[in-house]
């Protein structure tokens, strides 16, 4: 807020306004900033793939684009979606902003490599686009071997190169975030201490540089027998097609853990903030997001139960699969139990954290559905398995980071956002989505595959009312590009902490100067250290 | 418009059991999902600020509970991996009375060979009542065959031979899907399961002429790429004796014991010295590049009938 | 007023940090856990060449036998002894001995140039040859019996993929450890290290012991296969 008269203080938005100083900060939070700019706009470029996806889904017969264009469309869609926008997401923007700001840190441990990250993230954007652009991929997001190596006559080539580059970015952000976690927290911060947030994000981050490197070696390979030749997947030379697949899902399953521990991490931090009490069993919380990022390296084989793998192969990974689920389960539960006895605000951000946990049950649920061998036969690779993803990715991943975005919109930009259009998105998304979604299943289990442009006509009812959703969702995205962009010119002015939030982010400016803290703060002794006594708290 | 189906038909002997599965498993979750909503719902409404509810004694931490809320999931959830695995074992293990179907899956269609000879296009006829063995194999990228009235899948993955098989239980006409995508016409690649009364099936095998059993083009085949050359009582090369082989354990140089299926025999065709016969030299040719995936076929269906008394086709 | 000016830093403390110790603990950290992704890259490539290894052991033992086990054992100890010397430059830097930096720094560029330049002339030797994979690719060389067949010498070549691929990219995070020793140099020549501050030359060193270390590995998986048949 600015007092009369006096020169305002400089924030982190206001110090230096060239476009040098944005292209070539140091600063987390511009250089979250710069992420959420970036993955916004391929998220809508993801997003305009889906529409025309949907568009010719309404029906049965290939009408509106030629076969090749469609397999081209669904590709970009997946790649995109996955690589250049859900992976980065939460950690790459709020992470980027918030985790020195909740350990008490001036800024991430290396700050150049920060940068560094997201020039790579470009690149790797550029490489992809580029691929979009000369004609598109035709090999669905997962690239499966020999189609993707030896046959396809499509830009494989750039598009491998996009996401190899685009890991490193990963890679670097992770790194980056465990190195700060460990070393710099404020004094008394001792990781019990922690927000549940950096948890999130230091399991997160685990994955990424663990799971990372092996999807870099396996685009390599993809790439190297693509250029040469060389028979490293083909049949006819040598090859094992299926050590694609278990190289592949090695990373891509821990990579949906990638996508969806940061949510985890919001969630944990709206729901206490407008239940005004800490979160029930903070260790447990912490405990099972670490133990869903170990697990989650174990279960890859889930993906190939038909794949040819062995049925013993199967029935471990199956039954490890429910291992994996149990902590998250718990995380459902033990948010279930917050909200007892809390004080409960029905804000936007508590709008998405509520429909995040319903539908992240029913998408977890569905993924046990899946992980059960009898069943998995039957609706692997159809439209089941689409729906169980969504649920997760869209009603789990991007309500989380939607809410994220709302929570913290007032500390990064300084403005309110306009709560009933929040409102209004927010339960626009919920509608719009869980009639895309939802009609999924039933088509799943009736059998009708995915990556279809042509159907038989029993399922056009269900497609139509999927591409009837997609079109609700869609204005439901499109509402918070708007009302947040115009928030920053006329949106309320913010104060540092209007939501009464506990946690140090909340105890400095809005925005935070370019130094966060001029000293270190002190730990708070309790995380959520919100007042339990009736009469400690104010009067509703 | 609105009699559109919203579950699948039931085509085989195994697609209820897997559906009991997936409706046991369904109403779990959906008692869950019901129950974690309702709660959701209930308590935010209960404790919605301005409300006069009961907030004393919060309580921020409760092991007991904890570890109720992992142990019931945790229970649950073997009893759903044990359920499922059980049908998914029924769901392979081929029964021995199974009669064999070959499907080679190509960009963008489904060849189809029935032992005694009869080919079809993206079509397969099957009589009721019997099992049938889809041995899969793909001449270009990996497809999958897929039958949801019957509950079944599988990957076709080029180099190897994967199977599956099924009980037809009802007479009609099921779709045939590819599961995989494998390109362009990946969704074109589709069909049709005709199941028929046995008599009737009958009647459509021998239709259309007659039609060589793939066993005797098979052994054509043996003799024409020279495999009698060295596999036969009478030849001066020592190689092995393929009589009564198939379907037996066989010992290689080295100890190891394998059992020779499709894949050994393939194997053997196409990469002799990767698994020699314990006793002999490895000194077989190697026929890849010269030999057809469908002729493979067609030798692999001969040599399987030599290891059946009463099947045996002469030379 | 920050806990920095407590202690004398002479510029060394990023703003970001609050103290020395920080700053250098963080840059341990930050090295270890670059080297753990690098496991996992290696670690993949591993993987694949060992699942083929061990699918069927022939071909690759043939073509492995085609490899110059001298020159790769003279390179192992040239390795080895870069190792040492960087070892020393550590050292120097514990003690702050500036000419020493600079000298142990030279010597392991020297020993890596060495290994690179003996690597080069395997590649050389390879290529002449027609060992190296592609449109050139010949199992000529490798003297296959006359009836072997074709898939032999296919799954020779993929040999051949892993070997390039794998020492390729060690030679290439070698090269990146010449360029920042250079960098390293000139910096420790103008005695830019003290006993007090040397993490560059520690972190660095923790780099190539990794480099190191990884050729340990390389060196029997793709030189010692099945020598002694």
């Amino acid at each position: 807020m600015s007092a009369q008269g006096a020169e305002p203080q400089p924030n982190y938005l206001t110090a230096g306004q060239s476009v040098r100083s944005w292209l070539l900060t140091i600063d987390h939070k511009r250089i979250g900033l710069l992420y959420m700019v970036s993955i916004t706009l391929f998220f809508f470029l993801g997003g305009a793939a889906a529409t025309l996806v949907r568009l010719e889904l309404m029906t049965p017969k290939g009408d509106v684009v030629q076969p090749e264009t469609y397999n081209k469309l669904f590709t970009a869609h997946g790649v995109i979606m996955v690589f250049f926008f859900l992976i980065p997401s939460i950690p790459a923007v709020l992470g980027n902003f918030l985790v020195p700001l909740m350990i008490g840190a001036r800024d991430l441990a290396f700050p150049k490599l920060n940068l560094a990250s997201w020039y790579v993230f470009m690149i790797g954007g550029v490489f992809t686009l580029w691929a979009v652009l000369t004609g598109g991929v035709d090999t669905g997001w997962t690239f499966y071997t020999p189609y993707s190596s030896m046959f396809s006559n499509t830009s494989v080539m750039s598009a491998a190169l996009g996401v190899f580059i685009v890991g490193f970015s990963s890679i670097l952000t992770g790194l980056n975030f465990i190195v700060t976690i460990h070393k710099m927290r404020a004094p008394g911060m001792t990781w019990l201490r922690l927000p549940l947030f950096i948890w999130a994000m230091y399991a997160t981050s685990l994955i990424m540089i663990l799971g990372t490197p092996v999807l870099a070696v396996t685009v390599a390979l993809v790439g190297l027998e693509r250029f040469f030749g060389f028979g490293i997947f083909d049949p006819k030379l040598g090859g094992d097609p299926i050590l694609f697949q278990h190289l592949f899902w090695f990373y891509s399953h821990p990579a949906v853990y990638i996508m969806l521990l940061p949510s985890f991490g919001v969630i944990n931090e709206i729901v206490p903030c407008f239940t005004k009490r800490p979160v029930f069993g903070y260790r447990t919380m912490a405990t099972a997001m670490m133990a869903i990022a170990a697990l989650g390296f174990l279960v890859w084989g889930h993906h190939m139960f038909v794949s040819g793998q062995s049925m013993y192969g199967g029935l471990i990974f199956s039954f490890l699969s429910f291992f994996v689920a149990i902590p998250s389960a718990v995380k459902v539960f033990n948010w279930t139990a917050t909200l007892y006895k809390g004080t409960v605000s029905g804000t936007t951000p508590m709008l998405y954290a509520l429909g995040f946990i319903g539908l992240f049950t029913i998408g977890g649920l569905t993924g046990l559905m899946l992980a059960s061998l009898a069943i998995d036969v039957h609706v692997h690779d159809t439209y089941f398995v689409v729906a169980h993803f969504h649920y997760i990715m869209v009603g789990g991943a991007v309500m989380g980071y939607l809410g994220g975005i709302h929570f913290w919109w007032p500390k990064i930009t300084g403005r309110m956002y306009p709560e009933i259009w929040g409102k209004l998105a927010a339960l626009t998304i919920f509608i719009g989505f869980n009639l895309t979604f939802f009609p999924q299943f039933i088509l799943g289990y009736l059998g009708m595959p995915r990556r279809y442009y042509e159907y038989d006509a029993e399922y056009q009812v269900l497609n139509v009312m999927s591409t009837a959703g997609a079109s609700i969702l869609a204005v439901g995205f499109l509402l918070p590009l708007v009302y947040l962009i115009l928030s920053l010119w006329m949106g309320k002015e913010a104060g540092p902490n209007p939501w009464g939030a506990k946690g140090l982010e909340w105890e400095i400016p809005s925005p935070p100067t370019v130094h966060n803290f001029d000293e270190p703060p002190v730990a708070p002794e309790r995380p959520y250290d919100y007042p339990l006594k009736e009469q400690d708290r104010e009067p509703s | 418009m609105w009699d559109f189906p919203l579950f699948p038909e039931q085509g085989s002997a195994i697609a209820w059991r897997v559906d009991a599965v997936f409706f046991f498993e369904l109403a779990i979750c959906t008692a869950v999902t019901i129950m974690i909503c309702f709660l959701i719902l209930y308590y935010a409404t209960k404790y919605r600020r301005g409300s006069r509810a009961d907030r004393s004694n919060v309580v921020t931490d409760n092991h007991l509970i904890e570890v109720i809320w992992v142990g019931v999931p945790l229970a649950i959830s073997m009893v759903m991996f044990a359920v499922a695995a059980v049908v998914y074992f029924q769901m392979y293990r081929v029964p021995e009375d199974a009669s064999e179907v070959y499907a080679l899956g190509r960009q963008w269609m489904w060849q189809i060979e029935h032992p005694g000879g009869k080919r079809e296009i993206n079509e397969l006829h099957v009589p009721l009542g019997q099992a049938v063995k889809v041995v899969l194999s793909s001449q270009d990228v990996i497809h999958s065959f897929y039958v949801p009235a019957f509950r079944v899948k599988q990957d076709a993955v080029p180099g190897r031979y994967t199977s599956m098989w099924f009980r037809p239980d009802r007479v009609g006409k099921f779709h045939l899907y590819c599961a995989e995508y494998c390109g362009t016409d990946h969704s074109r690649m589709i069909g049709w399961i005709h199941v028929m009364e046995p008599a009737d099936y009958q009647q459509w095998l021998e239709s259309g002429g007659p039609t060589e059993p793939m066993a005797t083009t098979g052994a054509q085949l043996f003799k024409s790429y020279g495999c009698s050359g060295c596999h036969s009582p009478s030849s001066t090369v020592r190689a092995p004796l393929l009589d009564g082989v198939f379907g037996h354990p066989v010992p290689l140089e080295g100890g190891t014991v394998v059992t020779a299926d499709e894949r050994y025999i393939r194997d053997s065709i196409l990469l002799p010295m990767s698994e020699v016969a314990a006793g002999y030299k490895p000194v077989m040719p190697t026929f890849q590049g010269r030999i057809k995936e469908d002729e493979l076929l067609k030798i692999i269906a001969y040599i399987k009938s030599l290891g059946r008394k009463n099947e045996r086709v002469e030379q | 007023m920050s806990l920095a000016e407590a202690e004398p830093t002479h510029g060394y403390l990023a703003s970001h940090f609050e103290t020395l110790e920080q700053q250098h603990q963080s840059a341990a950290l930050g090295m270890w856990t670059f080297l753990a992704t690098e496991v996992m890259f290696f670690g993949g490539l591993f993987l694949g060449f060992s699942v083929y290894r061990f699918v069927d052991p022939e071909p690759f033992a043939i073509a492995s036998r085609h490899l110059n086990v001298t020159l790769g054992t003279i390179n192992t100890f040239v390795l080895l002894t870069s190792s040492l010397t960087m070892a020393l430059v550590v050292r120097a830097g514990q003690t702050g001995d500036r000419k020493a930096q600079v000298r142990n720094l030279l010597l392991t560029m020297a020993l890596a140039t060495l290994f690179l330049g003996i690597k080069a002339r395997e590649y050389y030797e390879e290529f002449e040859h027609h060992l190296a994979p592609g449109a050139s690719f010949s199992t000529a060389a490798l003297h296959l019996p006359e009836d072997a067949p074709e898939s032999l010498g296919q799954q020779a070549q993929l040999f051949f993929v892993f070997y390039f691929f794998m020492t390729g990219l060690h030679g290439f995070h070698m090269l990146i450890g010449i360029a920042v020793m250079a960098v390293l140099v000139v910096k420790a020549q103008r005695g830019q290290y003290t006993a007090e501050h040397y993490t560059q030359l520690e972190m660095t060193g923790l780099y190539w012991h990794f480099v190191d270390l990884v050729w340990v590995f390389l060196f029997p998986l793709l030189y010692l296969v099945e020598l002694h048949t």
